[in-house]
């Protein structure tokens, strides 16, 4: 038997000011917001989540959040870049795209991650940063350069 | 200038290898410049050197032999000072290191225990380093932290050589056991080598193994399986062209091997001894067992042994590890004296 009343298709409505992250690979959405750091004691704003959202340029399926008065600086673009090295950042003012760029994975990585390796020197207290030198980029992996252990889950290892 | 001699002698080391040990140093007296690129270079990893560089110091070590027996004088480095910190246990590295600047001509001034220092008060490694290095030429540190040399070597203005990091790695090992094979064998061009024993926590293997990629060697590998050596290496191994064959049957191995370099299970890596129980003994080689081998196949250690290799053994030709631990002494020699700008 036909619906008579089929369930309108929901999309995320567009936001006045913020930020929005596009083309996060499938299953990141919440590590990206994860890396934000945001949660129920410091957000004022709304935050919309797509979760398996279809997309051309990914060939299937992405995740986008999108952050109601938010602005991401550098630092967190490169993290966000981790996990997904092919999202979008649009920075959104008074419902027009101001700037829109692509998050950059370098060839280094510095300070963003830990060591997943218990033994390595950078997990001991020495003052100093954090080094990887990416050796894969889909998936992410990456070389620590003190141990040189070889970093698979980085998600689970963001600072 | 340097540039265009060290080319020279490239080029005629491989067109005329035979003579580029007597000939070539009395033609070009100023050879040294060959290694020379190594001044003030720091030592932290076998693959910060490209096979020119090992070839260099290996020539070099070849050259330091008489002066490592004392048979020569020559104090190349007199007025120098080096700084020997191991936070822990060495026997020959941190001996070998000693007796290769005391023969230059090198002070030695050192640190054997991390309890006498002021990391026992909470000082930072890097902290530590900073001060040794205002007061030496060059530090060589053995510590338990994988990662320590490459940090040292961060924070120090001479160079920093790694004599052992955790489970990482131990470069000059790797330099004295191609030294070992290159004497040995003549060339390191194609041999085939077996590493057996603990091949997940020894340092040695992980930078011999890598540095074997360097010269075309066939790798077979043979561990128990929790002892195998990691992915990460394996999969370094492979990118660098080498395609190491993993197996559990030892007799295989050493029935088509010229090198079979074991390696001590190393209780002290093992988070639970019970694991370590499972594993001890596991593999152990005697004079039967090389009755499988070629008659010049030549077996290697680093050392020390528990009983991973019979007695019986070491009176036979194929024992080389005792005279692989005596070669630390020239090749430490060789490469303090190129970091150090030593000339001989």
């Amino acid at each position: 038997m036909a619906n008579e009343n089929p369930i309108k298709e929901v999309r995320l409505t567009p936001i006045r000011n913020g930020t929005v992250i596009d083309h996060i690979a499938c299953g990141q959405a919440l590590n990206v917001i994860k890396i934000l750091g945001i949660n129920e004691n410091n957000i004022y704003s709304s935050i919309s989540i797509g979760m398996h959202v279809s997309s051309a340029t990914l060939g299937g399926w992405k995740d986008i959040v999108k952050i109601e008065d938010m602005e991401l600086d550098s630092k967190t673009a490169e993290k966000i870049a981790l996990i997904a090295p092919d999202a979008t950042i649009s920075i959104v003012r008074d419902f027009y795209v101001a700037e829109k760029y692509k998050v950059d994975l370098g060839e280094r990585v510095i300070g963003l991650a830990r060591c997943s390796n218990p033994n390595c020197i950078t997990n001991k207290g020495e003052p100093i940063d954090t080094e990887f030198q990416v050796i894969s980029r889909y998936p992410t992996q990456l070389r620590c350069c003190y141990c040189d252990r070889v970093l698979m889950n980085v998600s689970d290892n963001l600072l | 200038m340097s540039q265009t001699i060290r080319l020279i002698l490239l080029r005629l080391r491989n067109d005329e290898r035979e003579q580029s040990d007597g000939s070539l140093y009395s033609l070009y007296p100023h050879a040294i410049v060959v290694i020379m690129d190594l001044y003030h270079k720091d030592v932290v990893s076998i693959m910060d050197f490209s096979k020119d560089d090992i070839e260099g110091i290996l020539d070099m070590a070849e050259k330091m032999v008489p002066y490592a027996k004392g048979e020569k004088i020559k104090r190349t480095l007199d007025g120098k000072i080096l700084g020997n910190l191991f936070f822990e246990p060495s026997t020959r590295t941190k001996l070998s290191f000693e007796s290769a600047a005391y023969r230059l001509g090198c002070d030695v001034i050192d640190v054997s225990e991390m309890s006498m220092t002021s990391m026992a008060k909470g000082e930072t490694l890097a902290d530590t380093i900073k001060i040794v290095d205002a007061y030496c030429d060059a530090t060589v540190l053995r510590h338990p932290f994988e990662g320590a040399a490459r940090l040292a070597a961060k924070f120090s203005e001479h160079p920093v050589i790694n004599a052992g990091d955790g489970a990482s790695s131990h470069p000059t090992q790797t330099l004295l056991d191609l030294f070992t094979m290159r004497r040995a064998k003549g060339s390191l061009d194609g041999l085939k080598i077996t590493l057996v024993g603990d091949l997940k926590y020894g340092r040695t293997v992980h930078s011999l193994a890598q540095a074997l990629t360097k010269f075309g060697m066939d790798i077979t590998l043979v561990a128990p399986e929790s002892l195998m050596m990691p992915k990460d290496i394996i999969d370094h191994l492979e990118s660098c062209g080498s395609r190491p064959r993993i197996i559990t049957d030892l007799e295989d191995a050493v029935s088509q091997s010229d090198v079979l370099y074991v390696t001590r299970i190393q209780r002290e890596r093992f988070p639970d001894p019970s694991e370590y129980l499972k594993v001890a003994g596991t593999y152990r080689i005697d004079n039967a067992l090389l009755a499988h081998g070629k008659s010049d196949l030549i077996v290697m250690h680093p050392l020390p042994r528990v009983n991973e290799i019979a007695p019986e053994v070491d009176s036979t030709p194929h024992a080389k590890y005792f005279e692989q631990a005596a070669n630390g002494v020239p090749v430490r020699m060789a490469l303090l004296n190129a970091l150090l700008g030593g000339e001989l």
